[in-house]
């Protein structure tokens, strides 16, 4: 190594030192210990023992982890598509020509800004079954429905019902899409006028448009919020532990994560929660790997290539 | 107007109103007597009163708002000066300095962005743990000062556009690289910095799970934690909660308001709270 390298080297590592300090103290070693961890049984007063693959084989017993593990999964598969349609929607509709178009962009984009833990709050009272205007607004849907003979329904009772709360923490969750929503407005903005005057030539109707020139063109960012809402969706957390209690009623909203923060800090299992770690970062990881190997080819990059 | 565009308002105003209700909600509920909150139908009509948010005021109330504000505010001070400096410093060594190693270090970082923390949490836990620190604020501001990959990467990205001749000539004056990163490429990258300050800042002000881990004295508390502790409460004030969740929401929308333009460059540079 010449002089120049090494001081290039030396200059280069000085910049990154802080980074490289975090990455090895905050992210390889921890990650390294836990899954040392995950082999030992361990309740923070007492060193660790080794109990190999105890956990594992315990939590595949474990009905509570397959529950958290049901609750997740449903969370996930019905927040995260339901989300990226309704911000793909809002965004369609901001593309148009409107009077007072950034008011309304305000206005879907501000509850994506609330802070979790208020909107959980403010959520919690919005859906009480008594006095929540929620139900208010529902009863005279309902009422209406009733009239049909042999059918009588009456708005759900959401957070207290096992049935309604994970699609009452769905709802909640399609309220803060505006940041989805502001990717996709700025991707649709980008997508040449001329597609869409050519497909006006050959009599396109506007679902067509949508569906042959719009979403190819935007496939990328849609591509890019499906990750990353895949991987937020399965680290569901701090609705859960505040408006839930917990997981309640019953267990009904207990996520993965939820479980997983109560075996470390409440019943002190850390050896059983690093094990839990360790399977949610490697179904991140394949599920990552399944969405970007299926839904690969029907990515349109416009530079030509993948990267 | 043809029928199209009166279909694109009408769906529109729709739709805002259904996403702007939660909003009226909350400021009705944080001003609504307390005979009135519990009415049904709800009443929408209603002498408005302040009763609930000044008693977040008292000193007996269990939600210390000024107490968990000044905590917050330490908390997002520390954070925003940390991770300013230090993922700019970082990035910059990312962006213009060529040594060995460095795009394989980029890309594990990248990589790493995957990774959730619930894997890391326990072992970080148990050192802050073993330094003393349960119960500081320390576990929420030191991990700042490492810098934080989505922040590096937006900043290398804008570093990048800084035209290389603009550093070389600064080198070739006799300057050395600490100087044309601090005196060259940082002046020139304001809005970037204000951009990662402002993310950074809510990332500390909404963050919950690590005020939840590490701080257990009620005077420590941030307004996050502070306001989930009061709202698990045996008995549940609704017009106080909706108050304090009001109190906690206000700054963000005026910081909202004052900043659209970082928030809109900010979200399309890194795709965060998408």
């Amino acid at each position: 190594m010449t002089r120049r390298q090494r001081r290039d080297l030396l200059l280069g590592l000085f910049f990154v030192s802080p980074y490289l300090i975090g990455f090895i103290g905050f992210m390889v070693l921890p990650m390294l210990a836990s899954f040392c961890f995950s082999f030992t049984e361990y309740d923070i007063f007492n060193p660790p023992t080794w109990t190999g693959l105890d956990n594992f084989a315990r939590l595949g017993q474990d009905r509570l982890f397959w529950t958290s593990l049901w609750n997740t999964a449903f969370y996930t598969v019905l927040s995260v598509p339901l989300g990226m349609s309704v911000a793909f929607l809002l965004a369609l509709l901001l593309s148009r020509k409107l009077v007072a178009r950034p008011v309304f962009r305000t206005i879907f984009f501000l509850p994506s800004i609330v802070p979790l833990v208020a909107a959980a709050v403010l959520w919690v009272w919005v859906f009480n079954s008594q006095y929540g205007y929620l139900n208010w607004a529902l009863q005279p849907l309902c009422d209406l429905v009733s009239l049909i003979p042999g059918l009588s329904v009456s708005p759900p009772n959401w957070l207290q019902s096992p049935t309604w709360a994970k699609p009452a923490l769905v709802l909640m969750s399609v309220w803060g899409i505006g940041g989805t929503m502001v990717l996709y407005l700025a991707a649709l903005g980008d997508v040449p006028k001329t597609l869409y005057e050519v497909a006006d030539l050959d009599g396109a109707s506007a679902l067509r448009k949508v569906r042959h020139v719009t979403i190819p063109m935007i496939s990328p960012i849609l591509f890019f919020t499906l990750v990353m809402g895949l991987i937020a969706a399965l680290q569901v957390f701090t609705q859960a532990y505040i408006m839930t209690k917990g997981g309640q009623p019953g267990v009904s909203t207990l996520f993965y994560c939820l479980y997983l923060f109560q075996n470390a800090f409440e019943y002190f299992r850390l050896g059983y929660a690093s094990a839990m770690a360790w399977i949610l970062f490697a179904n991140i990881g394949v599920i990552t790997a399944i969405v970007f190997k299926v839904t690969g080819r029907f990515i349109y990059y416009e530079g030509g290539g993948a990267e | 107007m043809k029928r199209g565009p009166i279909l694109t308002h009408a769906a529109t105003l729709a739709l805002s109103l259904v996403f702007l209700f939660p909003f009226v909600w909350l400021l009705m509920s944080a001003l609504k007597p307390n005979e009135f909150l519990k009415q049904w139908p709800p009443v929408w009509v209603f002498p408005p009163t302040l009763e609930h948010v000044l008693g977040l005021f008292e000193p007996d109330s269990p939600f210390q708002f000024i107490q968990f504000l000044c905590n917050t505010l330490y908390v997002c001070a520390f954070t925003v000066t940390g991770h300013v400096l230090a993922s700019a410093m970082v990035a910059y060594g990312f962006a213009h300095v060529k040594w060995p190693g460095r795009d394989l270090l980029f890309y594990a970082m990248l990589a790493t962005m995957m990774v959730p923390a619930q894997t890391m949490m326990i072992p970080v836990f148990l050192l802050f743990r073993k330094l003393g620190w349960i119960n500081t604020f320390w576990p929420l501001t030191i991990p700042a000062l490492f810098g934080n990959p989505f922040f590096i990467f937006m900043l290398r990205q804008f570093f990048l556009t800084v035209p290389r001749d603009l550093l070389d000539a600064a080198r070739v004056d006799g300057h050395g690289e600490i100087a044309v990163w601090w005196r060259v490429v940082m002046p020139l990258s304001v809005p970037a910095l204000a951009v990662v300050g402002l993310f950074s800042f809510l990332g500390a002000w909404n963050d919950f799970i690590n005020p939840l881990i590490y701080l257990l004295d009620e005077t420590r508390y941030t307004l996050s934690l502070g306001l989930a502790m009061f709202q698990g409460q045996y008995e549940v004030q609704y017009g106080r909660l909706m108050a304090a969740s009001a109190l906690m929401t206000c700054p963000i929308v005026v910081l909202f308001f004052f900043t659209q333009r970082q928030f809109i460059e900010g979200i399309k540079m890194t795709g965060i709270k998408g």
